[in-house]
């Protein structure tokens, strides 16, 4: 039965098979390869669909295995949280299904409150090659986060092809467009399933690939190729912070790149706590480049160079969550690093707040609608970053889940809008669209609801939980600071969406032509993505508000439960009716706010031209806080310039002239040689052997003098030599 | 006997020392037929010397070859050679040392080779061939014509072949 | 007794060397080659009487008969020497110098 489960491996592979033959055969085809991408994006959808069912029930069967298993009377009391805020979750004693690395847990002397089991992983992997004692595997990991993230890519995915096929229609490299989608597909589902560090690394790189490709998609224009430089050479940054937390991990868990046995071993205190630390603070980097957090967050806004849809996928629903879920995948390492359960603030944490109030004030200063899109994806990222920063793993993942949805539907209703009036800035072109757009302007503005969080919307669900568990969770002071920082910014976040609504569908046209309502194939998924932001949320409901068994399904079936996940001073948040309504208050307080601004035009208008702080600060928004400046001029500026200069000098001087030193020393060394060595020693042993030999030559010459006499005297004096010599020594 | 003894003692040793004078007057000599004439004093002496060597007949050869004959060929050398007639102080050449230190080295090896060697023999005082009865003559005749038959016969070629290329050697071109 | 024979045989050949070296005019050294072999006969005769052996007889006749042979050609290789250089000098003769 479960066999997509244990085969899921194959889904990455459809599309990334898609990917080749879109390249060789796409020009051929009669739509030119987008039937291709959809049909393998479709199909992987359709697995997706089935893994997630089977998922469901494999957990049920892990549920039902568990409580046959326990007899101590359990309390039903309705599972989203425990009976005090940091009582520890006690989990099902010999479960034997668990993974490898359980050790430790048993009861905790407590009753159990709800069922709590273990939920084992599908893992399999096979080796790719053996380097110095270590396995390089490859292969597949399903646990609940993947299993959500599969469903989540796939769909966007899909409905993104299928508007690309009218957004990109006609353009001069449809082909090549397809193909790239396919391929950023298959890699983003590569990352999901990753079991190891390493193929971690390989799906995080080829993604930054894809969106490089993607955002320089029209590189004719300059804008366009240094937008897409950026984005690749800025994650290139936090790569490095990846490289380094992924190594270090390997050395400190003893030559493991194994997911699922670092965690377990960081949680049950098999790795050294600095080491710890110092990896999480290099993978919070990689999470700073890869998911537009501060102070890495400065190539997002640009890639809005990009093709709408590019925006919708990529920059919005699914590759910025990678830094998420890595963070997520890699839990065990960050709650212990980083002290997540027992402190009041930690780096994730601060990173996520920081980023919640710089996007949100950047976001107000935009003309470009997809700019404003864009600073508000980098706020709700920050969102994710400081749920996960706080303990809330659950809330940062249904947070994602829901804001996949909304915000591909708002990316996509600003294509919309783009395509009829040719532009995207909204104070020059746009207005008073909601008379010729009905479609585009309704599903905006349930989007819009949605972000904004109001209830029953799907925002509300998964901010609220957020809020809730900056309430509740943490050490001594619990992180009620970062309470305060999701409430302003959702304050924020209402007010600019208002803006947002307000220049581009009320007020009077301010373009060109004649607008028109787009096409079924960009109106249809606008409709499914809002009816998903409507719906998503009630997938998660606090079992305050609704009977046992719809409760909480999220968590229940995507929550990942095992030894590689935090126990210890890990809790849910309650459902608490204060934030709740609070929640809603304050965003009504923002768009109230908003709309007195523009419908009524009440408020301080042109007070920032009147005054100096306002305008100040004023310019400092629209300079994006100089970050980009830093960057460019200063940073690479320095390098460029004087360090440069000076690694050139020492280049010529110091290193040329050891190297020419050495030539000239050889030199002078082969002129010795040759002077006195060769000619003097050497061609003199054989030309004074040659004088020895005539000087001989000439002595003995005088012996044949011709003179008979002389040979006689020879003759006699040696027989006599001779005869004397016998006689002597014989 | 001791006083045959005696006498050839006497004998051999004024011949030995007329020999030796002789000798050095032929090597010495500034005049050609001076040393000529001492040679022939010299072939005496050897053939007195054999006599006391009881060879008689190889004596009486030694006079007729030698001083016979050969001693004429040498004058007649001397004379189809034009040499100087008289005192030529032209006879030696500058490097007769060489010749003396030789010749000495030689006479100091030799002597001593022969007194370590010969120094106790004697010779029998009846210096007699085997038979009493026959004379020296025909015993060396015994022995040339049997036992040395081929030597003889050899010599006999050699001294044809002695004659004919002295002939074509001094021949005149024609 | 022998001794004394065999030494005078020696003296008289050393003699004989020395003006073999020593003598310019061929025909001088001729006869001091005459000398040696006579210092040679002496020898011969002196051992055959010491061993009561006519073999020394016969092979001094042989020597005698081979000396005047000898000089027979010795002298006609004089006469040519003469008449090619108007000298019997041996010194000059040394066109074999190397």
């Amino acid at each position: 039965m479960a066999t997509v489960l244990e085969n899921a491996w194959i889904i990455p592979l459809i599309p990334a098979a898609s990917f080749f033959l879109i390249l060789f055969f796409g020009k051929r085809l009669p739509r030119k390869g987008s039937e291709l991408g959809i049909a393998a994006v479709g199909l992987a959808f359709v697995l997706a669909l089935v893994v997630n069912v089977q998922w469901f029930d494999h957990v049920d069967d892990a549920e039902h295995q568990s409580e046959s298993e326990e007899h101590a009377a359990l309390v039903d009391d309705g599972g989203w949280f425990a009976e005090a805020p940091n009582t520890a979750v006690a989990y099902g004693p010999d479960e034997s299904a668990a993974v490898a690395q359980d050790e430790g847990e048993g009861e905790h002397g407590e009753e159990a409150a709800g069922t709590h089991f273990e939920v084992e992983p599908i893992e399999k992997s096979w080796t790719w090659f053996q380097n110095g004692g270590v396995d390089i595997d490859v292969g597949m990991l399903l646990d609940g986060p993947a299993v959500m993230m599969l469903f989540v890519v796939t769909l966007v995915s899909l409905l993104v092809h299928v508007y690309s096929t009218d957004y990109v229609a006609g353009d001069r490299r449809y082909t090549h467009f397809f193909a790239f989608l396919s391929l950023f597909t298959a890699s983003m589902l590569g990352l999901i399933m990753a079991p190891t560090t390493l193929q971690l690394i390989v799906s995080w790189e080829l993604v930054g690939l894809c969106s490089f490709v993607l955002i320089g998609h029209w590189w004719e224009e300059k804008a366009n190729s240094d937008a897409a430089l950026k984005a690749f050479i800025t994650n290139r940054v936090g790569d490095v912070g990846l490289i380094v937390g992924v190594v270090t991990l390997f050395w400190a868990a003893g030559g493991t790149f194994d997911i699922l046995e670092i965690n377990s071993l960081a949680l049950s205190g098999g790795i050294n706590q600095t080491a710890l630390l110092v990896a999480s603070c290099c993978l919070v980097a990689a999470v700073m480049s890869k998911s537009g957090q501060f102070i890495l967050h400065t190539w997002l806004p640009d890639a809005m160079a990009g093709p709408t849809p590019v925006s919708a996928l990529i920059h919005a629903a699914t590759m910025v969550v990678a830094g998420i879920y890595m963070v997520g995948r890699m839990y065990g390492v960050f709650f212990q690093g980083l002290n997540i359960g027992t402190s009041s603030v930690n780096l994730l944490a601060v990173v996520g707040g920081v980023t919640v109030l710089g996007g949100a004030g950047l976001a107000f200063v935009q003309d470009d609608i997809k700019k404003v899109l864009a600073y508000s994806t980098v706020s709700q990222l920050g969102y994710m970053v400081m749920a996960l920063g706080i303990g809330a793993w659950t809330a940062a993942f249904f947070h994602l889940f829901t804001h996949a949805f909304f915000k591909a539907c708002l990316f996509l209703g600003s294509g919309s809008v783009s395509h009829a009036v040719h532009s995207f800035d909204m104070r020059k072109d746009m207005g008073g669209l909601r008379k010729w757009m009905p479609h585009t302007y309704r599903t905006f503005i349930i989007a819009t609801a949605a972000l904004i969080g109001i209830f029953p919307f799907a925002g509300f669900w998964s901010k609220d939980e957020i809020l809730a568990g900056a309430s509740q969770l943490g050490g001594e002071g619990n992180y009620t600071a970062f309470m305060i920082v999701g409430i302003v910014g959702a304050v924020m976040t209402a007010a600019y969406m208002t803006r947002v609504i307000y220049l581009t569908f009320f007020g009077e046209f301010r373009g060109h032509g004649q607008p028109h309502e787009s096409g079924p194939r960009i109106t249809v998924p606008l409709w499914i993505l809002a009816v998903l932001g409507v719906t998503a949320g009630f997938v998660n409901i606090p079992s305050a508000l609704a009977p046992g068994t719809v409760e909480l399904r999220f968590e229940h079936f995507y929550e990942p439960k095992g030894a590689y996940f935090p126990v210890e001073n890990f809790t849910h948040p309650e459902f608490s009716l204060g934030i709740a309504l609070g929640a809603t208050l304050i965003g009504v307080v923002g768009i109230s706010a908003a709309y007195l601004w523009f419908w009524r035009g009440l408020g301080p208008h042109g007070v920032t031209q009147r005054n100096r702080v306002a305008h100040a600060g004023y310019t400092t928004l629209v300079n994006k806080y100089y970050f980009d400046h830093l960057y460019t001029d200063i940073i690479t500026g320095t390098v460029k310039g004087p360090v440069a200069r000076a690694v050139y000098w020492v280049n010529q001087n110091v290193i040329d002239g050891v190297v020419d030193g050495a030539g000239r020393l050889s030199t002078a060394l082969g002129r010795f040689v040759y002077d006195r060595i060769d000619q003097q020693v050497v061609d003199g042993a054989i030309n004074s052997s040659a004088t020895a030999a005539n000087n001989s030559g000439q002595v003995f010459r005088q012996l044949t003098s011709g003179k008979v006499q002389q040979y006689g005297a020879l003759l006699f004096g040696a027989a006599a030599v001779f005869a004397g010599a016998i006689i002597l020594f014989v | 006997m001791i006083a045959a003894m005696v006498a050839q003692n006497i004998f051999f040793y004024a011949i030995a020392a007329t020999m030796v004078g002789a000798a050095v007057v032929v090597v010495t000599s500034s005049n050609v037929v001076r040393s000529a004439l001492a040679l022939i004093v010299v072939f005496g002496g050897v053939a007195a010397q054999f006599v006391l060597l009881a060879g008689e007949f190889v004596a009486v050869t030694q006079v007729l070859v030698y001083i016979g004959a050969i001693t004429v060929l040498m004058l007649f050398g001397i004379m189809l050679t034009r040499a100087r007639i008289g005192h030529d102080p032209d006879m030696t050449n500058e490097h007769w040392w060489v010749g003396a230190l030789t010749a000495l080295l030689l006479v100091g090896v030799m002597g001593y080779a022969l007194i370590d060697a010969f120094g106790d023999d004697a010779l029998p005082a009846d210096r007699r061939v085997v038979d009493v009865n026959a004379s020296n003559t025909a015993t060396v005749s015994d022995a040339v014509f049997n036992q040395f038959l081929i030597p003889f016969e050899v010599i006999s070629v050699l001294l044809l072949a002695a004659l004919v290329g002295a002939i074509v050697i001094a021949r005149k071109d024609r | 007794m022998l001794n004394q024979f065999l030494l005078l045989g020696a003296v008289l050949f050393c003699i004989g060397v020395y003006g073999v070296i020593a003598r310019k005019n061929t025909v001088l050294v001729l006869m001091s080659i005459e000398l040696i072999l006579n210092a040679v006969n002496i020898n011969l005769l002196a051992f055959g009487a010491a061993r009561g052996d006519v073999t020394g007889a016969v092979f001094a006749l042989f020597i005698i008969a081979v000396a005047a042979a000898e000089v027979g050609v010795g002298l006609a290789m004089v006469l040519i020497i003469y008449r090619n250089r108007a000298s019997v000098d041996l010194d000059e003769v040394d066109s074999m110098k190397g």
